[in-house]
């Protein structure tokens, strides 16, 4: 199997290269502030399909991955000059170890006791993080304005962190297909399918999972870091904000759990929506309630989201769409 | 000896599923096990496989100490078993189902070899026209042998078969006979729970019965069904015994 030869590589991998370089081209910052939010849901909802889709591990809490590692990286970039890209990275280690091992101690738990342990991890982490003082506490951190001079002004410097997130976008489905495809992704889905089932075969399950999980709290770790240097200040509310944990939960059911392009569209496909209701003043209150209901509306009519639910009308689709 | 085990006891809150249970299996033959419902053999496989560690005793594979070793570790020794209850992954294809076995078993495969040995082995169990269909499609009797293929694409040295031919009709029954006499052909040795009398009697080089977690008797097959202790304990009318010895099929349960 040469992953280059496959449309189901190409298809996401195509969308997120033609869109970002459309962003270059185009050099407007409101088209580059819109794409910088679609992207970045777009990898975290990637991110959090390697716990979904593949190990089928529903984690209400994820966004405290986006939360702590952009709190992380913001701090190694503001309080010790680190460069961007690397405090992004370290912020996103930062977020893999917690997940290492905040799995090691939950991920014993299944279905629902999972799920609430993840919640009860955000809330612990956005307690601690507003009485942290190297965090700033409830207030928060704020960029350093000498930091843009290394990019030339703030403007320049936008525009490199939004190349920055759409790189890492990129990177994380093409992550993404990698496991899927992989003896490692194959182990993950047996464990979805029959944990039990999966260890009897000889898989590993705790240590499958637990690896599975660091992947899927790495990459939100490095967004964050990108999202918070972007907005040039970082505070508890925003970071751990327990609805767009919930936002990343339907974007990846919407667009097909389990499948590499699925949170793509998911989450474009979400946004879009949320787009359309906050401007309309009719639902603009209503948002989130609305993205409840369809939440509800996709495990109830279609549990395997748009593209699981394409690979399940003919078998040709399936070939294409992974 | 490919396993041996010795004296082991497994209980769960007021019910003594085994007690103080030894016996041995040579490489290359196939056990029985035989008992009324609820005698333990299941979990029996349990304690063997590691899906539950028991209280006392110890289980020996190949020379090894496996008692209490997580399933997985088991599996890669070189142990693999299939469900009672079928399970198989119901949204990966039949291939996928089977390459989980090859990719995780003894010889631990990467994803290439592992779609051959799963064609292969998907091909002895007679699969071979649905490897692209998904699991959850397959009818029971496809799901057995489904299960069997992802036993057997481990690789095992051992292969703990738990009641194969329960709920299959007698043309399927005598189907998977051939395939598990091919198998053991195949150098594997096979230990076999089974409710089908005359086909355990006609596959089983030995057979243990189990009653209320004790094993009451061990022998050849004929041996076991003359055995008293078994007539009275495990069969509880003497007629159905020698019912059996003329190979009638059983009452259904």
């Amino acid at each position: 199997m040469k992953a280059w030869r496959q449309p189901g590589f190409w298809l996401p991998v195509l969308f997120i290269l033609v869109w970002g370089l459309y962003v270059l081209i185009v050099r407007q910052d409101s088209t580059r502030e819109q794409a910088f939010t679609l992207l970045m849901f777009v990898g975290l909802a990637s991110s959090l399909n390697i716990l979904l889709g593949y190990t089928g591990y529903v984690s209400f809490g994820h966004i405290v991955f986006f939360g702590l590692g952009g709190y992380s990286g913001f701090y190694f970039l503001s309080a010790h000059n680190l460069p961007l890209m690397l405090s992004a990275i370290l912020g996103g280690v930062v977020s893999a170890v917690l997940a290492g091992l905040i799995g090691l101690a939950v991920l014993r738990l299944r279905g629902a006791y999972f799920a609430l342990a993840t919640i009860g991890v955000n809330e612990a982490a956005r307690a601690f993080v507003s009485n942290f003082e190297p965090f700033g506490g409830a207030t928060g951190l704020f960029v350093n304005y000498s930091v843009y001079e290394g990019f030339g002004g703030p403007g320049p410097a936008l525009w490199r962190t939004f190349i920055y997130l759409w790189i890492t976008v990129l990177i994380i489905v093409v992550v993404s297909y990698a496991i899927k495809n992989s003896r490692f992704g194959l182990g993950l889905l047996a464990i979805r399918e029959d944990e039990d089932a999966a260890m009897v075969m000889g898989v590993q399950a705790p240590r499958a999972k637990t690896v599975a999980f660091m992947f899927s709290a790495f990459f939100p770790g490095l967004i964050g870091t990108l999202y918070f240097f972007k907005n040039g200040n970082v505070e508890p509310g925003d970071a751990f904000s327990l609805h767009m944990s919930i936002e990343m939960l339907v974007m990846v059911m919407l667009g097909g759990m389990g499948t590499v392009f699925g949170p793509v569209i998911g989450a474009v496909a979400y946004q879009g929506l949320r787009g359309f209701l906050l401007t309309n003043p009719l639902f603009k209150n209503l948002h989130l309630a609305i993205a409840g209901v369809f939440l509800l509306l996709i495990v109830l009519f279609v549990p395997a989201g748009a593209i699981g639910w394409l690979r399940e009308r003919s078998l040709k689709l399936r070939k294409v769409l992974e | 000896m490919i396993l041996e085990v010795r004296g082991v006891s497994k209980r769960f809150g007021g019910l003594q599923a085994l007690s103080d249970v030894s016996f041995t299996l040579t490489e290359g033959r196939i056990l029985g096990l035989i008992g009324p419902n609820g005698a333990g053999k299941t979990t029996l496989f349990n304690v063997i496989n590691g899906v539950y560690k028991p209280e006392v005793g110890q289980v020996i594979f190949r020379g090894e100490d496996i008692t209490g070793k997580p399933p997985y570790e088991v599996a890669q020794r070189g142990l693999a078993r299939t469900y009672q209850v079928v399970r198989p992954l119901q949204e990966l294809t039949v291939r996928e189902n089977v390459m989980v076995g090859a990719c995780f078993g003894r010889e631990k495969h990467h994803k290439g070899p592992a779609a051959g040995i799963a064609d292969e082995v998907l091909a002895l169990v007679g699969l071979a026209k649905k490897a692209d269909q998904l699991a959850g499609s397959l009818n029971v009797a496809e799901k057995k042998r489904l299960e069997m293929a992802r036993a057997l694409a481990a690789r095992p040295y051992l292969l703990l078969l738990d009641e194969v031919l329960a709920g299959l009709n007698p043309s399927e029954i005598s189907a998977m006979i051939d395939t598990v006499r091919q198998i053991r052909d195949q150098g594997i040795t096979i230990f076999m729970i089974e409710h089908v009398m005359q086909a355990l009697m006609t596959l089983s080089d030995e057979v243990i019965v189990l009653d209320y977690g004790e094993l009451i008797a061990a022998g050849t097959p004929t041996e076991v069904v003359e055995n008293p202790k078994v007539i009275e304990a495990y069969l509880g009318d003497p007629k159905i015994a020698q019912r059996l010895l003329a190979q009638e099929p059983p009452e259904p349960q």
